[in-house]
């Protein structure tokens, strides 16, 4: 590896800097030339040297679709909100995570059902939402169900749209079987977003995800079934590739059944177009009532979702900022405000839709986040690296967004994980975990499930922390840091890895590696 | 005999609705009915009743045998 330097390499044109945050985001400070750039590693997912797939560094086109998508730009996230209308509760497959008594148990708050809505007290939701919420970019429809297995109440819901709030960005989220049937209508729609939910290309691999599916009026089990699903997803990703509709795909890790697989899954949306794969934990109780649950398959720890997170890099982009949300989830990722918009509440207000007011809003908000970018550049800039050496860890970062170490510990619902070495840092993922600042009970027992989610971290960056949990961290292993309150995430990260590799050279401290996290599993209800 | 759908499993999905061929079910406080006057088990339509085949719960949509067997005309 070449010597390092204080350079900090960007993207080579200043236009397309802002393509950093995409996912990964990882921030290098490296004298490597540009052109010997070729180890996967300082590619978290969009190697500059590209394989031989092809070139996959996105395009001004696409990133200009999906700059201010919360879902697809890890920094946007922090800027725009977006919703979900639960309009489609209807599926036409059963799949081994899901109980239909609930909605899909593979998000926040699993076990609790969506308010359904139709399509004409979704659109008077999402009118309603992006007059409060003048930052509410994206609509999605999601489910409960299927988008697409309710196809009637999802387009008029999308053609209604249209017409009544013409600048929000539509998008959906569907299993693909009956994808390529409705790939007209989505353009007709202008839907510029698809997310596609592939677990896996191999039948053998399916039929133990999928029991059945309905399909032309028939229901197919086993290895049938899922060969006819797999190949309509991939029929379906073509079809959307070669309109030029941007597509995700989302997959489920599963321990034991899909794991090694995954990666055989990411180079082959890749290689037919997908512009971004996110790989979710399975998220399986007892409690939920799903197949895996009442059978004991696990979900997989943090060092497993990484371990295939890190293996798929190279391939189609990886995001890893999901936060697996609501089909009827409002606001920021992360946050959900959906409380605020139940059918009776909205029946009550008095809207007016002013679209001057939207972009005027949204406008500040682009100066913000510029003013952002560059004074995260000035920080960086005057960070040094030493000389290379091979130590990496991960540290949490408390953060309420700009990109800051910001949060108090006890106020933190998640926690930003970073992978760090002497010279780079690269955004791992969220853990979420419960408030351990609730005030009134329960605190102490909230403590030992935050380390569990961050064990595998040497470090907690934090705004500020109280004593106790201090202490108690400190017994972990995991050292708590309040010295770089309020500063930018990657610079406070660099600085601190440096200063502690310093201790680790003077013999004041060991270096020892830590053990694994384990990732939240039951209901979220700290939204 | 017709079709019933078992209220106390019904996730009111919806996904029954738009397959059946005779338009014998219809939503009722979330739940969904079918009108046995109407249902035909599918026959002459499909090979297997289309309400059983799409509803995500088992054993949901289910023969009523407070009616005869449906005869085809």
């Amino acid at each position: 590896m070449a010597s390092a330097s204080e350079n900090i390499t960007q993207s080579t044109s200043p236009s397309l800097s802002r393509l950093k945050p995409l996912i990964g985001i990882k921030v290098e400070v490296t004298g490597q030339p540009e052109s010997s750039g070729c180890e996967t590693t300082g590619g978290e997912g969009k190697a500059s040297c590209g394989t031989s797939d092809g070139p996959e560094d996105m395009s001004p086109e696409v990133w200009e679709k999906v700059k201010n998508h919360p879902c697809y730009s890890e920094e946007a996230h922090h800027h725009y909100a977006r919703m979900h209308v639960a309009v489609a509760p209807a599926c036409n497959i059963q799949c081994n995570y899901c109980n239909r008594k609930y909605d899909c148990s593979n998000e926040s708050r699993p076990g609790v059902v969506s308010q359904k809505l139709t399509p004409e007290q979704a659109v008077k939701k999402v009118i309603a939402v992006a007059s409060e919420i003048p930052q509410m970019t994206v609509l999605g429809i999601a489910g409960p169900g299927d988008a697409l297995a309710s196809p009637q109440k999802t387009f008029e819901t999308f053609r209604m749209l249209q017409e009544q709030a013409p600048d929000i960005k539509l998008c959906l989220s569907t299993n693909g079987l009956m994808l390529p049937e409705y790939v007209d209508e989505i353009c007709k729609y202008n839907i510029d977003h698809v997310t596609i939910t592939i677990n896996m290309i191999d039948a053998e691999v399916g039929e133990k995800i999928y029991p059945w599916i309905f399909y032309n009026h028939k229901r197919y089990y086993g290895r049938e079934a899922a060969q006819i699903l797999t190949d309509r997803q991939m029929q379906g990703l073509e079809m959307l590739t070669a309109r030029g509709v941007l597509t995700k795909v989302n997959s489920v890790l599963i321990p034991g059944v899909n794991d090694k697989h995954l990666y055989e899954v990411n180079r082959a949306v890749k290689s037919r177009g997908a512009f971004l794969h996110n790989i979710m934990p399975l998220i399986s109780e007892a409690e939920h009532g799903t197949v895996y649950g009442l059978t004991g398959q696990r979900g997989p720890s943090a060092q497993e979702l990484k371990d295939v997170q890190d293996a798929c890099m190279g391939g189609a982009n990886l995001m890893r900022h999901c936060r697996q949300c609501r089909a009827d989830a409002v606001g920021l990722l992360g946050e959900d405000r959906s409380d605020e918009f139940t059918l009776d509440q909205i029946e009550q207000m008095d809207v007016v839709y002013d679209l001057e007011k939207r972009r005027a809003y949204q406008e500040g908000v682009e100066a913000e986040r510029q003013a952002q970018q560059s004074a995260k550049h000035d920080a960086l800039a005057t960070v040094t690296a030493d000389a290379d050496d091979s130590m990496k860890v991960m540290v949490a970062v408390a953060t309420t967004g700009g990109g800051k170490v910001n949060e108090h510990f006890g106020h933190a619902t998640e926690f930003q994980i970073y992978e760090i070495t002497s010279s780079s840092t690269t955004f791992v993922g969220h853990r979420r975990v419960d408030l351990y600042c609730q005030g009134g009970f329960g605190e102490d027992e909230q403590l030992p499930s935050i380390v569990n989610a961050i064990n595998d971290c040497h470090a907690v960056l934090v705004a500020k922390i109280g004593a106790c949990p201090r202490d108690e961290l400190l017994a972990a292993g995991i050292e708590p840091v309040d010295a770089y309150a309020h500063e930018f995430i990657e610079k406070a990260a660099l600085t601190w890895f440096a200063d502690y590799r310093a201790r680790v050279a003077k013999g004041e401290i060991t270096h020892v590696a830590r053990g694994d996290a384990a990732i939240r599993q039951g209901a979220f209800m700290a939204a | 005999m017709a079709y019933k759908i078992v209220g106390s499993q019904c996730t009111g999905c919806s996904a029954c609705e738009p397959e059946c061929p005779n338009v014998a079910i219809f939503e009722k406080n979330g739940v969904f009915y079918i009108k046995p006057e109407k249902c035909t088990e599918c026959l002459g339509h499909f090979d297997e009743a289309q309400c059983v085949a799409a509803c995500p719960v088992d054993n949901t949509c289910i023969i009523d045998t407070a009616y005869p067997r449906y005869q085809a005309a």
